[in-house]
């Protein structure tokens, strides 16, 4: 293979931080990790939470730190989802691993080196979904430490991201940092991207407007219209919407989202009203999730939508 | 070739379409560290056009030279080995292929042969690139373990290997791998511009490459008739062509044979509620199958027709059990049965429902 040169691999990778103690937001893990590093006692750690928020990098850092790069290899096992070929070939792989012994823990070079090796199953949570692997990974979560890692919070994601500014050498003014925060919902691994794409398109002055429009966020006149075609009570009308907003392309769980926030903020909507609207988010939101056709849920949602703001009757002539 | 494959612009530069988003990808590739992509909007809106612009930007005009493939690969499956085959098309700095064309075994595809070629596949030292590309079509349609098992595999070789997915729906992409590209939206041409630009202006193109002459209203009345699909345009702008040249400014734009065939099953449904009635519409639905046109597609189809001839109040209920039952199908197998159910539904004398329909006037 070439060499590879460092400058070609995108910001996320590029800014993935080396150390747990650069790891942002999820101080009990880092806390633990950083004790594990002076005492080398390393308990068994299940972390789990939304994507982007530090689990594989948290994993793979404690795994360098302790091991360095040249014991790496030999202490650490990184298995994840793309080695899930049947639980045997996992079980396999992790006992040979196991079987070598390892010598007695003697700190050099500057790493801890622990007597013991370390197993990273990341993305544990589709091996979970093989009925068989159940009988490995339940009993090995229930020995865990299990560590929630949190949406990273604004502030921190407005701290890490001014730091990647001023390494790349990059204008943002405080309203393209908050709301380059708030789009990415805690994603910071979005957030990075986002950032960078924003970068490439206009430059080294980036406005908010820029990044929201490298997020592909749907912009409010698109759900306004929606939503009065939905309070106008006319269906072909929101249809029309309908079909509008899927030729557009605009994802349809995000509009979902967002038409969710207009719904909730309404004033002149009872809240009885929004209860028998904010059911139907629900269950077409479950209904995208297994692969249920966009424009179908969404006239679904659309037309109780307007039944329920016009007033017409929730069930119908003929139920299930 | 085809005209939807002859007029396809080959570099960004020539996009009629999306220009926009043509200059702004050629900006996104200008350094080494693009991150990975997903492009993402209605069919025939224009994304493979870009994807194969992009990638001519990125490797020159070599990307051009593609090797169509069909290969089988053996896969230890841990108990047994199994056979999987696919279609790649590739050139020295890209691969493209569908792993979901393989089923409910795409992890596998994923697993092995992707993450293979991410790791393994050299680089090509000639060109100027640090990294090949992998580009995945119809990534909405992986299953949810493949679309898992890529995730690492996005990150542990990005260095060396860029994925541009390619999909309709981005709903159905899971939050994981959208969080590791950067999403790209090619929309359809929004309503106006069908009328008064965009695909007109693919069309007068065209028109003038074949040296054709175009009565003055033509483009646009094809142009309405389109869906907003650029392809479906210019495949019905060549159907015109064979069938009448020169062209007249009233020529009939022939329908796609399906939607017709789905207008007339709307109608037999409307006609008649009776268990002949019904099985005739089942034929029918099932040879709309066997001729491999998606059952969603059939379903959204009858939908529209239906839609068009009820009244007020059975559009919202039919749209209701239209949702119900596609989603059905998504969780089992047997389309045909749940379209059958859906009909059903229509047919089923003891229903409300039925009895509404057989009501409603039938539009003229
Ligand atoms: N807590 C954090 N502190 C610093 N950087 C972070 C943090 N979380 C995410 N990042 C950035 O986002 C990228 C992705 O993070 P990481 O791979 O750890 O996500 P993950 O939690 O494993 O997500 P997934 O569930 O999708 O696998 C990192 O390379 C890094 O740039
Ligand atoms: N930017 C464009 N400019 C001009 N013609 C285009 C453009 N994009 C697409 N087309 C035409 O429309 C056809 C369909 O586009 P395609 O890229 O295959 O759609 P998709 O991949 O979104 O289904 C192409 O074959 C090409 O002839
Ligand atoms: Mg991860
Ligand atoms: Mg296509």
């Amino acid at each position: 293979m070439a060499p590879v040169l460092q400058s070609s691999q995108p910001w996320v990778e590029k800014y993935r931080p080396k150390q747990v103690k650069d790891v942002a937001h999820q101080d009990e893990v880092v806390r633990v990790l950083t004790n594990t590093l002076e005492t080398t006692n390393c308990p068994h750690m299940l972390f789990y939470g939304p994507p982007g928020t530090g689990k594989t990098t948290t994993a793979l850092a404690i795994a360098h730190q302790l091991f360095g790069p040249e014991l790496y290899k030999s202490r650490v096992l990184e298995l994840n989802a793309s080695d899930d070929r049947g639980i045997n070939v996992v079980r396999t792989k992790i006992k040979d691993f196991a079987a070598v012994a390892v010598g007695s823990g003697q700190r050099q070079g500057g790493y801890p080196y622990p007597p013991y090796k370390i197993i990273i199953l990341d993305e544990a949570d589709s091996m979970t979904e093989d009925a068989q692997a159940c009988w490995i990974i339940e009993p090995l979560a229930s020995r865990c430490a299990k560590f929630r890692f949190k949406p990273l919070s604004e502030e921190i994601m407005t701290s890490r991201i001014s730091y990647i500014c001023k390494e790349e050498g990059l204008n943002l003014d405080a309203e393209a940092l908050s709301t380059l925060s708030s789009i990415s919902q805690g994603d910071l691994r979005r957030a990075i991207t986002y950032l960078q794409g924003a970068a490439r398109l206009y430059g080294s002055s980036i406005s908010s407007k820029d990044l929201i429009s490298v997020a592909g966020v749907i912009p409010v006149e698109v759900v306004e219209a929606h939503f009065s075609a939905c309070r106008s009570g006319d269906f072909d009308v929101a249809n029309k919407e309908v079909n509008n907003i899927i030729a557009e392309g605009y994802p349809v769980s995000l509009f979902l989202s967002q038409l969710f926030d207009l719904v909730v903020e309404a004033e002149d909507i009872s809240d009885e009203q929004k209860a028998r609207i904010c059911k139907h988010f629900g269950e077409a939101d479950k209904c995208l999730v297994d692969g249920a056709d966009e424009y179908l849920q969404l006239l679904n949602v659309t037309s109780h939508v307007m039944r329920a703001l016009c007033n017409m009757p929730e069930e119908f002539h003929y139920d299930t | 070739m085809l005209w939807v494959d002859k007029y396809r612009p080959k570099t960004l530069d020539q996009a009629i379409v999306h220009q926009d988003i043509a200059q702004n990808l050629k900006k996104l590739v200008t350094e080494q560290d693009c991150p990975h992509l997903l492009f993402y909007g209605p069919s025939g809106s224009g994304k493979k056009t870009l994807i194969i612009a992009l990638l001519r930007q990125v490797f020159g005009p070599g990307a051009e030279k593609v090797k169509v493939e069909n290969r089988t690969w053996k896969v230890d499956a841990g108990s047994r080995t199994i056979d999987l085959e696919l279609t790649t098309l590739s050139s020295a700095n890209h691969v493209e292929l569908s792993p979901s064309d393989v089923g409910f075994q795409d992890r596998y595809i994923v697993q092995e042969i992707i993450k293979e070629m991410a790791k393994n596949r050299p680089i090509d030292t000639k060109g100027k690139r640090g990294y090949k590309v992998l580009v995945l079509n119809e990534v909405d349609k992986l299953s949810r373990e493949a679309q898992h098992s890529l995730r690492r595999t996005m990150e542990k070789y990005s260095a060396s290997c860029r994925l541009i997915l390619c999909c309709n729906s981005s709903s159905k992409v899971t939050e994981a791998i959208r969080s590791r590209c950067l999403n790209v939206r090619i929309n359809a041409p929004t309503e106006e511009e069908v009328f008064n630009f965009v695909i007109i202006k693919v069309l007068e193109f065209i028109g003038k490459k074949e040296g054709l002459q175009l009565p003055s209203g033509f483009a646009a009345r094809i142009a309405e008739k389109s869906n907003r699909s650029l392809r479906r345009a210019i495949l019905s702008f060549e159907t015109c062509r064979v069938q009448q040249y020169p062209f007249t400014s009233n020529q009939v734009i022939p329908p796609m044979d399906w939607e017709e065939y789905v207008a007339e099953i709307a109608s037999d449904i409307m006609k008649e509620q009776s268990p002949k009635r019904l099985f005739q519409v089942r034929g029918k639905l099932y040879e709309l199958l066997i001729n491999c046109i998606p059952p969603e597609i059939v379903l959204k189809r009858l939908l529209y027709e239906l839609l068009k001839r009820l009244d007020v109040e059975l559009k919202h209920e039919i749209c209701h059990w239209a949702a119900y039952y596609e989603h059905r199908m998504r969780l089992g197998q047997k389309a045909i049965f749940h379209l059958e159910v859906h009909e059903h539904l229509q047919g089923f004398p003891h229903h409300d429902i039925w009895m509404k329909i057989r009501q409603a006037p039938e539009m003229p």
